[in-house]
């Protein structure tokens, strides 16, 4: 199969990369450009850990062809703090111990800035269902739930 | 090693820093098992059994080796047979020999330049089978005349003339049930299946393999137990220990089931044949397929009671399947049926049976919560049909000190009769519930383990501390062992920093199961500190020309020990350590263990649910979890342990199982269709935290992360029961069976 | 002499005792005597054991001095996950 040649936008970064037509984005960002932030715990699109923002919306990067990142917007985990500064969704999950393997955390917090541009003020339930597509084993969810609150209350009064 | 004193009063421990893996691990830095590549790395692929059980008459990999890209093939028969038993059966569940035993059974791999080379060449790979007759159930399997999945497994404690899937049968218990159940007014016998479930770890199994020529190999893998990895693997690869050094990357989920390997000799032999650094990473339905889910079991209970709520008696008959090979996981359910009961008659009979499924690994508290959910729904039934407060019964037949244990040995300090009355006490147990509601409750219990532990800590000369352990970290357990050093060196916990060593950095250290890695790992790291303050008190005793009986460590410095020693400031941990080259090298200390009293653990889950009588779903609306947890080094990720078995047990009661077709093979082999828990089918789970010191440990500590994945099973089943008046016998618990049930009710 | 308690299904190699007498200062001369008394114990000692000395329960160790008062309980060799 003859690779295709890509130029998006990752982090507000230009990039390059060529993929083969089949190829996932997920894989494309893992295996070409080295972003292995994202993680690929299904392949089907059932549990999330592979999250990332294609202009602005949020989709499992292990359903997206990586052919399809071209002339896009590009936004992972490794986009989400500035600098040394982390977002208050990334200091609230380490401060109020929302994760514990961590290998769903970069999806999880992808997702939840997702909802928080939606919806800065939501709900614990608007937060349980919006993060239903995002699998943890470990936490119960429970100090994922409050560390979303926690800082949507934070960036609220900023 | 015994606890120091029962009441102290902590600086670091109990506190809740920030975990040293976090800043990496929200900003995906980590690097979990498929994030490590090397140069020149191949890609490898595993070809599987479409078989549920199967002969294989030929396979031929011409075609594969021929194909550009393709670097080595491998089969059966390029591994040796192993002499040890244990041995072979782990190397013939990573490589079918002969025959396939289960769908998904790896028969051959191919390592090539990349994946969709790999994957092509497994298309042509041609294997010849032989179907042959399976079972996938538990009671079907023990039958007379089942298929036989393995012949001439079964052990010497197995009567004669049952099928020869029968591998073993244990036996514990005491007194006279006879007598006991006699002195019962109420019998209750009832019989119980349940499915078998996965760890469902969000990290698939990932390696990368690298053999030299000179016979030197490195191995990076998502482990529980990057020492255990080593032995298994250089045991199957015909390798000295020295020469295969393992590193365990962070790690994505366990549960047990990143305690054996599937793919890693493999991995090393493609490696091996082909000269190059080979990777390998499952998929999903690889993951469901062929790792170690858990025992699916069939059980019947017997349980008698008197009026006023006295246990009389208790028996439990045991099949658990593991499998397609021997297992022992049964032996820990009829230990653990019965254990928070003060009992004069129990008996638990366990069975092992071979099935053509996958062979079984550890997932959190081991064959407990199958036992433990069928004894615990007897206890309830009997509570509705008597009459009585299903708390006030446990509280009167509670196990507590002194105790003579359903398994035999008397209990020390144990903690079950104060979750209880946490639970009495707790507004939970007595909020309102509406129709269609119900409140359930059910003990748990886990044995807890000790074991093999190795820590070095090192003083730098800038007066930070270093420490050394060796067991993978699953849940923040970098977080309270440096907790543990600081408070033992008296230092600021941003000063310690704790690694988790190569094999080759550390002697051998037990896999991170059984609860075991804060207790044992604190505990070799306190004996550890307190070598290296052993050390710097003679530093310092050198320095004032003084003995060094003379001199105590206080508050993170050497200060003469009482008046007669002589007037010095005391000299801090750092100043002693800024002069260790001029005062004698490097300080360290190190302690080496086989860590025992762990101490058991005990818990208590509360759960209202609603039953929707029109669909047969389940919701959970409250859910309370009371533990025991001895001393809690760092109560967030204490509480993290008990929310996440509490769900992961929702999910087990409600909706998880291996669902196998007719055909024997795996029907729902993907996160779709076998449903673990997501955010929004559950509520807040509250914790509530009880600290009864282990005496077996310093600070106290006990083991935690099992023993909540134990009650749901039963809390749950109790609270439908409650809810809509059907008691249900069967898990999971799941909407069309619950339909079904209802239904049948009328 | 230790009195041993063995599980049930140990019983088969004992004529039945759930309880044995062993003369024994440690877990190694415990199991030595224990296979030199009741060879039928031999396999599954060499399977793995573990061993509750009054309510502790070892997995190994070999040297744990066992006194002629203590409780001894012999269990299986634990696993967990």
């Amino acid at each position: 199969m003859k690779s295709i040649h890509v130029s998006t936008t990752v982090n507000g970064d230009p990039a390059e990369f060529i993929c083969t037509p089949d190829e996932t984005l997920l894989d494309a960002l893992r295996d070409r450009l080295g972003l292995t932030g994202a993680k690929e715990g299904c392949g089907t699109g059932d549990c999330g850990a592979c999250s990332v923002t294609l202009n602005g919306r949020l989709v499992c990067s292990c359903l997206v062809l990586g052919a399809e990142a071209e002339g896009a917007e590009i936004t992972t985990i490794e986009g989400m703090a500035t600098g040394e500064a982390l977002h208050p969704l990334q200091q609230h999950f380490i401060d109020g111990a929302a994760l514990q393997c961590g290998v769903c955390t970069p999806g999880i917090l992808v997702a939840a800035k997702s909802l928080l541009e939606r919806n800065p003020d939501p709900s614990d339930s608007e937060i349980r269902y919006w993060l239903a597509g995002n699998l943890c084993r470990c936490t119960g969810y429970d100090k994922i739930i409050s560390a979303v609150k926690a800082a949507a209350a934070e960036m609220r009064s900023n | 090693m015994a606890l120091d004193t029962p009441k102290r009063t902590f600086k670091v421990v109990g506190t809740r820093p920030a975990r040293p893996d976090g800043m990496d691990k929200v900003t995906g830095r980590a690097m979990y098992g498929a994030d490590i590549t090397a140069p020149g790395m191949l890609i490898g692929r595993i070809l599987r059994s479409p078989h549920a059980h199967a002969r294989i008459k030929s396979i031929d990999t011409s075609a594969a080796e021929a194909l550009a890209g393709v670097r080595a093939v491998l089969t059966s028969a390029d591994l040796s047979v192993p002499e040890d038993e244990f041995i072979r059966d782990v190397q013939d569940n990573c490589m079918a020999r002969g025959k396939v035993l289960y769908d998904g059974h790896a028969v051959a791999a191919v390592a090539a330049t990349d994946a969709a080379t790999a994957k092509a060449a497994l298309k042509l790979i041609k294997v010849t089978y032989e179907a042959l007759p399976h079972v996938t159930d538990v009671d079907a399997a023990m039958k007379p005349g089942a298929p036989i999945v393995q012949d001439g497994r079964t052990l010497e404690n197995v009567p004669a003339g049952m099928s020869a899937n029968v591998t073993s049968h244990s036996e514990f218990g005491h007194g006279d049930l006879a007598s006991g159940f006699a002195k019962a007014d109420k019998i209750i016998e009832r019989s119980f299946k349940t499915a078998a479930t996965h760890q469902g770890y969000i990290e698939p199994h990932a390696c990368l393999a690298s053999v030299a020529g000179d016979g030197k190999a490195d191995l990076w893998c998502c482990t529980q137990g990057q020492f255990f990895v080593r032995t298994l693997c250089a045991e199957i690869m015909g390798m000295e220990a020295s020469q295969l050094r393992v590193t365990a990357s962070e790690i994505g989920g366990g549960f047990g089931g990143k305690t054996t390997v599937f793919i890693e000799p493999v991995a090393l032999a493609l490696s091996r044949k082909s000269g190059r650094p080979v990777k390998i990473v499952m998929t999903r339905d690889e993951v469901f397929k062929a790792t170690g889910p858990t025992v699916s079991s069939s059980m019947d209970i017997k349980i008698g009671m008197t009026k006023d709520g006295r246990i009389t008696a208790g028996e439990a008959h045991l099949r658990y399947s593991g499998g397609a090979f021997p297992c022992g996981t049964v032996d820990m359910g009829g230990q653990a049926a019965f254990a928070a009961y003060d009992l004069d008659a129990v008996r638990t009979f366990g069975w092992n049976i071979m099935t053509n499924r996958p062979k079984e690994a550890a997932y959190r508290a081991p064959g407990a919560p199958q036992a433990i959910y069928a004894v615990e729904s007897v206890v309830d039934e009997l509570c509705q049909e008597l009459g009585l407060d299903p708390l006030k019964v446990r509280l009167k037949n509670a196990a507590k000190k002194g105790t003579k244990s359903s398994y035999g040995p008397t209990f020390d300090d144990i903690g079950l009769v104060a979750t209880l009355e946490a639970a009495t006490s707790h507004p939970h147990y007595t909020a309102p519930l509406g129709p269609n509601q119900g409140r359930g409750l059910s003990c748990g219990f886990w044995f807890n383990f000790g074991g093999n532990t190795c820590v070095s800590l090192n003083i730098n000369t800038d007066g930070t501390v270093g420490v050394t352990e060796g067991n993978p970290d699953i849940g923040g357990s970098r977080a309270s062992i440096s907790q543990m050093a600081a408070e033992e060196l008296g230092v600021p916990y941003e000063k310690v920093r704790t690694i988790v060593a190569d094999t080759s950095s550390l002697g051998y250290n037990d896999v991170t199961d059984g609860s075991r890695v804060t207790f044992s790992v604190g505990l070799a790291t306190i004996k550890a500190a307190r070598a290296a303050i052993q050390n710097m008190c003679a530093r310092a005793a050198k320095i004032w020309g003084i003995d060094e009986d003379a001199v105590e460590w206080k508050d993170g410095a050497a200060c003469p020990a009482g008046p007669n020693a002589g007037k010095f400031p005391p000299m801090t941990l750092a100043e002693i350590a800024a002069v260790s080259a001029e005062t004698g090298g490097p300080i360290a200390g190190h302690h080496e263990v086989n860590a025992d009293g762990a101490g058991v653990s005990f818990g208590v889950h509360l759960v209202d649910v609603e039953v929707d009588p029109e669909t047969g779903a389940t919701k959970v609306l409250r859910y309370t979890v009371f533990q025991d947890a001895g001393k809690a080094v760092h109560p967030d990720y204490v509480e993290g342990q008990m929310q996440g078995g509490a769900v992961q047990g929702i999910g087990w009661a409600l909706n998880e199982e291996y669902i196998y077709g007719e055909d024997g093979r795996l029907q729902n082999a993907g996160f779709l269709d076998y449903r673990v828990p997501v955010a929004s089918d559950l509520p807040p789970i509250e914790t509530v935290i009880l600290e009864i010191p282990n005496p077996g440990h310093p600070y106290g500590v006990r083991g935690v992360g099992e023993t909540p994945i134990v009650p749901p099973l039963a809390a749950i089943a109790n609270a439908v029961s409650r809810a809509v008046g059907v008691r249900m016998t069967e898990l999971p618990m799941s909407p069309p069976r619950l339909l079904k049930a209802l239904m049948s009710k009328g | 002499m230790v009195k041993v308690l063995l599980w049930g299904t140990l019983r088969h190699a004992t004529d039945g005792q759930a309880e044995v007498e062993v003369e024994a200062r440690n877990f190694k001369e415990l199991l030595d005597q224990l296979v030199a008394k009741y060879p039928g114990l031999e396999p599954q000692i060499k399977r793995g054991v573990s061993m509750a000395l009054d309510g502790r329960v070892y997995r190994e160790a070999w040297f744990t001095e066992i006194r002629p008062d203590s409780e001894v309980v012999l269990m299986p060799y634990m696993v967990g996950g």
